[in-house]
């Protein structure tokens, strides 16, 4: 499926990383959005308030945080491609929402514009400090798809692959930016509509009475369905059978929280989206994601001036978790330095997955600026001496 | 034996589901009866009703309707029908839930809904408190009722939401008991042929939690009492339709008034500011 001519903002534009996701997403097809005032994602909202009325989109403001994270779940079932926009505690109040989605099993983007935490924190400035929370902040157990974009062009592209993803593993996906990349201005260049291709919605095709909408016909997610086609489905947060209906035992429960999880995790490398660069016969390599692979990339850069062997690894997707990457890097490398705006998060799925073969370094802060270059340099020679 | 449905509701009900999880003497069923034969009045067809409940007993009346039916989270039905009834303009949303869900924990999406006027029904039982978690007090608890939560006998003031409503904008507000089965589906069948956010207040019997712990009997009771003291007045300014413990209770049609829609306003606003450049959202027919 091709992108809408009518609708695709084609060109090259200077906008920053916010307008960018906005645009991204009216080119992936969203025509329904549901936000809250927070800063620093609210310019993504309010560009779609005026973008949407040209295009027959539709933005309303909610009256909370928690009410957009599921008037646009609403919108999803009435047949919208949909995100919600949010930052720091927005993103907190909407955990139980995202938690449903997971549960039924409704394609949506969760956009976070990361700020510092916790609490109010530092609304205006930068942190990597919600990404466990993507990971885990709703209750029991269940798997994500988040990507962390680092520029306005790769907040563009990267919000079509979250919308792609949601539909094709019918789950929430995180659109992790922090502030630097949703502020950062930036060329960004829109391609025509038609070089736009989009993941369609995996609607089920299966007539009233033939149609179960939590079985499983073919692959590992099932097939679509949504208001008004006459298949009178039940939908519900509660543990449910392949018919929708509640059914509170452990075997239901134990079929359907394992598929939830399965059908993510039996495809991380479709997933998974890195950079990797120079890891082989390293001395120590970088990952990091995000605002903080922009600064990795120059020291890295700076360090290899210098004579030191260093690799480069940038994760876009950050969940699932690619272990098998991290097995390579460990098998190719001396050490690894983790850089993240935060106390220390991937840092521990890096730790898990290198099973102690290599030492796992932190070059981390507590958010609220990003890491300079001089502290990665400095780091890195550290570590290689 | 005939394939004929044996009750005139059974169509709209889901049969394989039952029997279902509410108490004997409950009053939910009752209304649920009700909105099936308003349904069948109102003339709407299945696949243009779509209806959405909250968390407790009450919420579970969109697992027993054979529509499409989404079971949300605790208090966020109105916020997630506000989403399906934008993308659904042809469609008819009824949000199904409980005195707790609707006015404790989801009041704020009540207020903005109805002040939007969204196109929505609301249907909230009243039973006067959270039967699913035990019998809590809730915002609709009269003072001095007892509750497991308010073992001495609740001490804060209860909401009057025949009043709330209208203050915040729903173009029809009625209130019924389970008594008054004939009036309540010809509320429901008005109220769901209303465009616009309108509002059904339906006081019903939990005989298992709030009677119980207020010694008022069955079920049955309670609908002899709902009977004996309730008076009938349509149009009756809904401030003086609070209810007290146990008191007489003003029941009727309360309001019943047009307001642009909140997509009326939208397409009014943007048209007359964009002219030609406004694209309509349509939704999904
Ligand atoms: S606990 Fe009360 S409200 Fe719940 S089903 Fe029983 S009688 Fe009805």
């Amino acid at each position: 499926m091709k992108a809408d001519p009518k609708a695709v903002d084609t060109g090259i534009h200077f906008i920053d990383g916010n307008e960018a996701c906005a645009e991204g997403a009216i080119a992936a097809g969203c025509r329904f959005v549901s936000g809250y005032p927070i800063t620093p994602s609210t310019e993504i909202v309010e560009h779609l308030a005026k973008r949407f009325p040209k295009i027959g989109g539709l933005f309303i403001q909610m009256e909370d945080e928690i009410a957009s994270s599921i008037a646009f779940q609403g919108a999803i079932w009435g047949g919208q491609k949909s995100m919600s926009v949010s930052s720091g505690p927005g993103i907190s109040l909407q955990m139980e929402h995202v938690g449903l989605a997971a549960m039924t099993e409704t394609p949506c983007v969760f956009v976070n514009v990361q700020r510092g935490g916790p609490s109010t924190g530092l609304p205006t400035l930068p942190a990597q400090q919600d990404v466990m929370q993507a990971r885990w902040g709703s209750h029991g157990d269940y798997e994500v798809i988040a990507l962390a974009p680092n520029s306005p062009q790769e907040c563009f592209n990267r919000i079509i692959t979250a919308f792609d993803y949601s539909e094709k593993y019918r789950a929430p996906v995180f659109f992790l930016m922090d502030e630097c990349v949703g502020h950062m201005l930036g060329k960004v260049k829109i391609p025509p509509a038609d070089q736009i291709e989009l993941v369609e919605r995996k609607m089920t095709t299966r007539k009233p009475g033939e149609y179960l909408p939590y079985r499983i016909y073919d692959g590992d997610v099932p097939e679509m369905t949504r208001a008004g086609l006459g298949h009178n489905v039940h939908i519900t947060g509660l543990t449910h059978d392949e018919r929708g209906y509640p059914a509170m035992n452990a075997e239901t429960q134990d079929v359907l929280v394992r598929r939830l999880c399965n059908k993510i995790l039996h495809h991380v490398d479709e997933i998974s989206i890195y950079d990797a660069s120079q890891v082989e016969g390293s001395d120590v390599t970088v990952i990091s994601y995000g605002m903080t692979a922009r600064v990795a990339a120059y020291a890295v850069e700076t360090a290899r001036g210098q004579g030191i062997k260093v690799g480069n690894v940038r994760l876009v997707t950050l969940w699932p978790f690619n272990d098998k990457l991290i097995r390579d890097i460990v098998d190719n490398s001396k050490a690894i330095i983790v850089a993240e705006m935060n106390l220390g998060q991937m840092v521990h799925e890096v730790e898990r997955a290198a099973r102690d073969k290599v030492p796992v370094h932190l070059l981390g802060n507590a958010g609220g600026a990003i890491i300079p270059p001089e502290a990665f340099i400095a780091k890195i020679k550290e570590v290689v001496s | 034996m005939s394939d004929a449905p044996r009750n005139p509701v059974e169509k709209l009900l889901r049969t394989e589901r039952m029997p279902h999880i509410w108490c004997p003497g409950c009053g939910i069923g009752t209304s649920v009866n009700c909105f099936a034969r308003a349904i069948e009045q109102a003339d709407i067809p299945y696949d243009k009703l779509h209806v959405v409940s909250g968390i407790g007993c009450s919420g579970r009346v969109a697992g027993y309707v054979n529509v499409d039916s989404f079971h949300t989270t605790h208090g966020r039905a109105i916020a997630f029908a506000t989403g399906l009834s934008l993308s659904r303009p042809s469609a008819k949303v009824v949000v199904y839930s409980g005195d707790g869900d609707l006015f404790a924990i989801g009041g704020n999406h009540f207020i903005h809904a109805a002040r939007r006027n969204i196109d929505m029904t609301v249907i909230c039982i009243n039973n006067f408190t959270y039967g699913m978690t035990g019998g809590q007090v809730t915002p609709t608890t009269p003072l001095t009722a007892k509750a497991s939560t308010s073992p001495y006998g609740n001490f804060e003031d209860s909401f009057n939401l025949p009043n709330l409503a209208e203050a915040c904008g729903a173009v029809y507000v009625a209130r019924w008991t389970i008594y008054h089965v004939r009036q309540l589906t010809r509320a429901m069948t008005k109220a769901l042929s209303t465009k616009g956010f309108s509002f059904l207040e339906v006081l019903a019997p939990c005989p298992t939690l709030y009677q119980r712990r207020n010694k008022l009997g069955d079920g049955v009771a309670m609908v002899q009492f709902f009977k004996d003291h309730s008076t009938i007045k349509n149009g009756a300014s809904t401030s003086e339709v609070g209810l007290g413990f146990q008191s007489d209770m003003i029941v009727g049609e309360f309001v019943d008034r047009q307001r642009p829609t909140f997509m009326d306003n939208y397409n009014a606003r943007m048209k007359e500011v964009l002219g030609d450049s406004f694209v309509p959202f349509e939704g999904i027919k």
